[in-house]
């Protein structure tokens, strides 16, 4: 339990880090999102070999960190928590794959662990966008600019409730998982009382909606929610999206690691 | 079983998103004909209650270890498919963006694989039947189970489908296939269980709610077979339109390899794979010059395609060129990070 209160309390900390105020926060949703979706069908888009051409693309979610001042640290911690299931199916790789690939000196690295070494490079930095994206944005701007890149307004009507009320859900149900603990002395945990438990947690819940929607009723609530910041797509904007989207393009083409290191390599023999 | 976007390739991811995107269009529309505003509550405080009752663990019966609710089954049990399918797209995107659960490109795979199967095939074609229409306790147990189980064996179906689809692993099918799907079938007993339990708890306590969501309106047969022929055309187009792209990708990098390396080397010599190894295992060069015939088997042909040719002395250059770009990244974050602690203890 304790793991899942810390991540239900580290959702809180990504809402601190999106209502900071730097000129990327400022920045109109659509734009990080575009930028962002951009660079992931980049870095997914390479081969399942590559791994130097991957590497140049730190420099979108170090940017996006920096620009949107979010801690490294917190980011790196959140990539590990996320990163078993890519582990699990990447392991196999250099189990099945063994046909070498590249020799350093006398050391032979087979094809498996550089797929392996990829997957992971590739999911650390999607993750890391990704999560990136969201601390710079934040969650109801990126419903905005859903909602204006033509997603249905019943989906991001939901999404904002969901978001809403996640909070409020959490702290009732952290409550009711105590009172059974110490009630129980580590028993009370079979089926039984779980459907109770959780029946109950879901009746209280149907009740909370009727209420939420009677009170949202008397204020006047159509099905829509009104955004507070005006959104607006202008040159900074377009400038964003551009600048990055050549950016990956170039470095799609362009092996920038590989023509460092062979640049050095000349530099030094 | 969330997908990472580290194991798809943009043809699987975009197809996957044009399908989620179709079923999503298709969802709201119909909730939007019902004009039911007392709904919208309804699905977004359900949807949170799903991720807020995961944190409710119960001891799995004969066995010492602990499961907790999964979602899908339940949103199709209380609010019928069509919302309950925005429900488990909204649970999953909040999931994708703040905890790291699933990729966003992987965000179409993952809604597909844990939202249309349950809500949409395992909900009105196995629970609905068996147990909405006349509820009794066994057939609500029952309908469970079976409802659950279906729901994460074709999941866990999709997700080994899509995976290989996109060729990152190297697993083979059966071997995924095996791994998968037995552990799908515990999870989904564990699932029905926990399904089972609340929904008997609440149709005990108010059987109404229950029956509200399995007596909605039927979706008329003309509309359904539209968006699923609309669905299956949107899905292999972008499959097919973004394959393209990838396949003529390899020649740029095959370009970029030639024009970076600089080197003609890239030409084979004529031998085995394990004829060069062993002229290679003789060489303790630093930049030994060899590379790596480019195809000798048909089998292998596609592979050896993905990777053209492997110079090491291009790898190498890769290898330090690597360490030198993180470094550098690293540095310039690092300079940046402290001017802007300058500037902002200036500002005090």
């Amino acid at each position: 339990m304790g793991a899942l209160d810390s991540r239900f309390f580290d959702l809180g900390a990504m809402d601190r880090l999106a209502r900071q105020d730097t000129p990327l926060h400022r920045l109109d949703g659509r734009a990080k999102l575009l930028a962002t979706l951009a660079f992931l069908v980049t870095v997914v888009s390479f081969d399942r070999y590559e791994l130097s051409a991957l590497i140049p693309f730190v420099v979108f979610p170090v940017a996006l960190c920096l620009g949107g001042n979010v801690p490294g640290r917190w980011l790196w911690r959140k990539i590990l928590l996320a990163a078993p299931f890519a582990v699990l199916i990447g392991m196999f790789n250099p189990l099945i794959d063994r046909q070498p690939l590249l020799t350093i000196g006398w050391w032979q690295v087979s094809g498996g662990w550089i797929s392996f070494a990829s997957i992971l490079l590739r999911f650390a930095l999607t993750v890391a966008a990704a999560l990136a994206l969201a601390a710079v944005t934040g969650f109801n701007n990126v419903c905005t600019a859903l909602q204006r890149l033509g997603v249905p307004r019943v989906f991001v009507v939901q999404l904002l409730f969901l978001h809403r009320y996640l909070f409020v859900l959490v702290e009732e149900t952290m409550r009711l998982v105590r009172a059974r603990a110490l009630r129980s002395f580590g028993r009370g945990t079979g089926l039984r009382a779980f459907g109770s438990l959780t029946g109950h947690l879901l009746l209280r819940t149907l009740d909370r909606a009727q209420r939420v929607h009677q009170a949202m009723s008397c204020r006047g609530f159509s099905g829509a929610m009104p955004a507070l910041r005006p959104a607006r797509f202008g040159g900074r904007e377009i400038v964003f999206v551009l600048g990055w989207t050549s950016l990956f393009v170039a470095l799609r083409c362009v092996n920038v690691s590989r023509w460092l290191g062979a640049a050095v390599l000349e530099l030094w023999s | 079983m969330h997908m990472a976007d580290a194991l798809i390739s943009p043809a699987v991811g975009g197809a996957m998103w044009a399908a989620t995107a179709g079923l999503i269009a298709y969802s709201s529309r119909k909730l939007a004909l019902e004009a039911d505003d007392k709904k919208i509550p309804l699905m977004g405080v359900t949807a949170a209650f799903v991720f807020a009752a995961q944190m409710i663990n119960f001891t799995i019966p004969a066995t010492g270890s602990s499961g907790h609710l999964g979602g899908g089954l339940i949103l199709a049990v209380l609010l019928g498919p069509h919302a309950a399918f925005l429900a488990m797209a909204s649970v999953l995107t909040v999931q994708a963006l703040f905890f790291a659960d699933g990729g966003l490109l992987a965000l179409g795979c993952n809604i597909f694989n844990l939202g249309f199967f349950s809500c949409f095939i395992a909900y009105p074609l196995i629970f609905k039947p068996l147990a909405a229409a006349t509820p009794t306790r066994g057939r609500i147990i029952g309908g469970s189970l079976l409802a659950a189980i279906v729901g994460l064996q074709l999941g866990a179906f999709g997700v080994v489908l899509e995976t290989l689809l996109s060729g990152i692993t190297a697993l083979p099918f059966s071997t995924f296939v095996l791994l998968m799907q037995p552990i799908h079938l515990a999870i989904g007993i564990v699932e029905g269980l926990a399904t089972a339990a609340v929904v008997l708890f609440v149709w005990q306590a108010r059987p109404e709610i229950v029956a509200a969501a399995a007596q909605a309106k039927p979706v008329d047969a003309l509309s359904q077979r539209k968006v699923l022929i609309g669905l299956a055309v949107a899905t292999v187009l972008t499959g097919a339109i973004l394959s393209w792209f990838a396949s003529g990708q390899p020649d740029g990098l095959e370009w970029s390899m030639f024009k970076t390396s600089g080197h003609e080397e890239l030409d084979a010599p004529a031998a085995g794979v394990h004829e060069s190894l062993a002229g290679v295992q003789e060489k303790t060069a630093l930049l030994p010059d060899y590379g790596f015939p480019a195809s000798e088997e048909a089998g292998e042909a596609e592979e050896a395609e993905a990777w053209p040719a492997v110079n090491a002395g291009t790898s190498v250059a890769g290898l330090v060129g690597s360490l030198l770009t993180l470094t550098l990244a690293a540095l310039i974050a690092l300079a940046l990070r402290r001017r802007r602690a300058v500037v902002v203890a200036g500002s005090r």
